[in-house]
């Protein structure tokens, strides 16, 4: 049975290979005739509308000079050489867009996976957001933890720790279940093995960048690390960001924050990102800074 | 002085102008959010009632922030049209409705009427009016603006052609920019919103857009939205533009924000008049939105459609060419849906044509609003049959460096179908010179970009 499953995997890998070196001429069906080159793979592999061959490919019905299109469309990653269907977008552009965007709604909307926050340990807490649509509506609501929240706080999590690292949804649930399993190990060993002292790990549903800072008063931290998910964008739905503010107080400048945005596939890979942000921590630690006040080369 | 109104039996008071006017909007995400919002629709109903029977000369004499404090107060005073003005000052806001909706009030009465009209009176009339009401009455006027090419005229829907690229890559500029001139786009401006707000990279992308411009005679306007100090030090460097551009706010504090005030629109108008590019007289373009101000904390206790109104009474000032409200960019605790944000498009179009101004709108929305595609669709076609000078347009509709979604370049060829209009005349020619566009719809070339290759030289 195992060795059928490699045999599998393997077999999936070549046509996947094959399909992909196909490219363009795979996906240059015109005015609704499927292409007539699309391989068939008796649905071993399905076509995917939103995979790179699907988005170099160029569909300009009798265009003029095809080569110049598709080095057009290797300058900008713009939705260009789409064609149209009289003065509207052909289907599979139109679909393309609509999933690029439900990937995006998705990840505003949908909860993290809670089973995930569980296995690392995560205890779940609040803001005053009541539901999804405050949250969107009240961005000062979702920068306070719920009374509840602040009492579990209080209760649960250890005091004064060198650093407290804190995991919320954002705008961005996506980006927390897709990063976190890879960049919380890499984030913790690192702190650990270089002896700091961390605090307990929790998460918060509808929660903003500024509650780190009611975070910090509430424990004693010395610094505050926020991994908050990102207004998601059509070419990344899944991006994650790190704010880490030392001494962080009610009402301080958003300038007192460093930030390290774009943790995603295409961006700095979850292991990469949680091996540097250890680093970052210490370094912070070390300068008694952050933002403006801390310069990147700090001990770094 | 209370205002107040009586619905079945109940009585609403409220304490002052402004409070009758925040209180008579639509609801809005962003009026709830800074605590001025109707608790009710019944309240809502009945400051909507109190503001109908209000007169003009009280919204004169009540500017949301007091003269002393504000040069957007002052501009818009200080400028008003007082003969205009003297023959209205007595109606009521419900009066001044019926009488721009009435069948003998045509465009030229609305045009004479709106120099007397402060962005306060403006405000509110647009609060008393349905959606059908505010594209009605803003399809009667006709603002036409000129640069080196006339916008607005009747019949015309133009666009602006918006070819963003995540890194300025000046290839990927040119790529977006030769597919939307292929869809007939670009006839209001070619404009770039900048990732570097420098003068180098503004100089550099402006030589770019000015070269396609000139290479393919386009009959157009090009214009890099930088801030506006880089924009002029750009010029002053050399760069060539036609136009200067600023998003701006309904208050000076919210000016300041945006790190200008009105001496800096001056000294850019007097740079370009010098300049003698862009043939104008109108060479300015101005960006708008409602919220803005509170977000920057700059609102001062006032609605977000009468602050939004004030951005149009100092745009005036500057006889700008065009216009546009970014209408679903600043994200759903300002406007939360599609609903809210097709209703402020409305508002933001009729409210910037009865000031005088060449209006524009960008139908657009972020992936954290409750709108979708199908939105912007609906609201660019109830725009565009009100008489709209201009959209905007992206390449599918998505901005990858704004990330933010718009009307896609397809959109305004089939606008301009459905709705008999047509491009601005001289970039309708060049259209059919390339066999683009003819009798007014796409014909075999468009769509495709590699048709302009041969004369840039590859």
């Amino acid at each position: 049975m195992i060795s059928d499953m490699a045999g599998l995997e393997k077999t999936i890998a070549e046509v996947i290979k094959e399909y992909l070196s196909g490219g363009a001429a795979a996906w240059a069906g015109k005015n609704g005739r499927p292409a007539a080159d699309a391989p068939d793979r008796g649905g071993a592999v399905l076509r995917d509308i939103t995979g790179q061959a699907a988005r170099e490919a160029e569909f300009v019905s009798g265009a003029l000079d095809r080569e110049a299109i598709l080095a057009m469309k290797r300058r900008t990653s713009a939705r260009i050489g789409i064609g149209r269907a009289g003065p509207r977008l052909l289907t599979q552009t139109m679909l393309t867009l609509r999933a690029d965007h439900a990937a995006a709604r998705d990840a505003v909307l949908k909860d993290v996976d809670p089973d995930m926050l569980r296995s690392l340990g995560f205890i779940e807490l609040e803001s005053r957001c009541a539901d999804r649509q405050e949250f969107l509506t009240r961005p000062d609501l979702g920068r306070a933890l719920s009374d509840g929240a602040v009492d579990a706080l209080l209760e649960k999590c250890v005091p004064n720790p060198d650093i407290q690292v804190f995991v919320a949804d954002g705008l961005s649930s996506s980006a927390v279940t897709a990063n976190l399993p890879d960049l919380w190990p890499c984030l913790m060993d690192g702190l650990h093995e270089a002896g700091v002292k961390t605090g307990t790990p929790f998460f918060v549903r509808f929660g903003r960048v500024a509650l780190m800072d009611q975070v910090s008063e509430l424990l004693g931290a010395k610094a505050v690390c926020a991994l908050i998910g990102e207004r998601p964008g059509l070419s990344a739905a899944e991006s994650l960001s790190a704010y880490v503010a030392y001494g962080a107080k009610t009402g301080m400048d958003e300038s007192g924050r460093t930030v390290v945005s774009n943790i995603h596939g295409n961006g700095i890979p979850a292991v990469e990102a949680g091996a540097y942000l250890a680093e970052l921590l210490q370094a912070v630690l070390r300068a008694k800074a952050s933002g403006i006040a801390f310069r990147k080369d700090d001990g770094l | 002085m209370p205002y107040r109104s009586s619905l079945f039996g109940r009585t609403f008071a409220f304490k002052d102008v402004k409070e009758v006017l925040a209180k008579a909007n639509e609801r809005k995400s962003g009026d709830v959010l800074a605590g001025l919002a109707a608790d009710s629709d019944l309240e809502r109903v009945a400051a909507k009632d109190a503001l109908s029977q209000m007169t003009l000369d009280v919204l004169r004499q009540n500017p949301v922030i007091p003269y002393e404090d504000d040069e957007v107060t002052r501009i818009g005073e200080d400028l008003l049209d007082e003969g205009a003005y003297g023959e209205i000052k007595a109606w009521t806001v419900a009066g001044l409705r019926e009488w721009i909706l009435g069948a003998d009030t045509d465009g030229e009465d609305l045009r004479r009427v709106s120099g007397g009209l402060t962005a306060e009176m403006v405000a509110a009339v647009a609060k008393l009016m349905s959606n059908l009401d505010l594209a009605y009455a803003a399809s009667k006027m006709e603002v036409t603006a000129r640069c080196n090419t006339t916008i607005g005229a009747r019949g015309t829907l133009a666009s602006r052609l918006q070819p963003n690229h995540t890194t300025d890559s000046t290839e990927g500029i040119r790529a977006s920019l030769l597919e939307g001139l292929s869809y007939g786009c670009g006839d209001a401006l070619l404009g770039l919103n900048p990732v570097n707000d420098t003068a180098a990279s503004l100089s550099e992308t402006l030589k770019l857009l000015d070269d396609v411009k000139n290479r393919l005679e386009i009959p157009t306007q090009i214009c890099a939205l930088g801030h506006i100090s880089t924009q002029m030090e750009a010029v002053r460097r050399g760069a060539p533009t036609d136009i200067i551009f600023q998003s701006i706010a309904g208050s000076e504090k919210g000016n300041r924000a945006f790190g200008f005030n009105a001496d800096t629109v001056r000294e850019a108008q007097s740079l370009l008049q010098g300049l003698k590019r862009g043939a104008g007289p109108n060479l300015l373009y101005f960006e708008t939105g409602q919220g803005s101000e509170l977000s920057s904390g700059s609102h001062s206790g006032a609605d977000q459609v009468t602050m939004e109104a004030r951005c149009y009474a100092f745009a005036r000032a500057f006889k700008p060419f065009m216009v546009n409200t970014v209408v679903g960019f600043i994200g759903p605790e300002y406007l939360f849906d599609s609903s809210q944000v097709i209703r402020a498009g409305l508002e933001d179009h009729f409210m910037g044509k009865l000031s005088g101004l060449p209006m524009g709108c960008d139908c657009c929305y972020t992936n954290h609003m409750m709108a979708d595609q199908n939105d912007v669709e609906n609201l660019s076609l109830l725009l565009a049959a009100a008489h709209v000078n201009y959209i905007i347009g992206v390449p599918g509709g998505d901005d990858i460096m704004l990330n933010y979604q718009t009307n896609s370049y397809h959109d305004s060829a089939a606008l301009r179908e459905i709705l008999r209009l047509r491009p601005l005349r001289e970039f309708e020619l060049w259209l059919e010179e390339w066999g683009i566009l003819r009798d007014g719809r796409l014909s075999g070339r468009a769509g495709d970009p590699s048709i302009f290759i041969e004369r840039l030289g590859g």
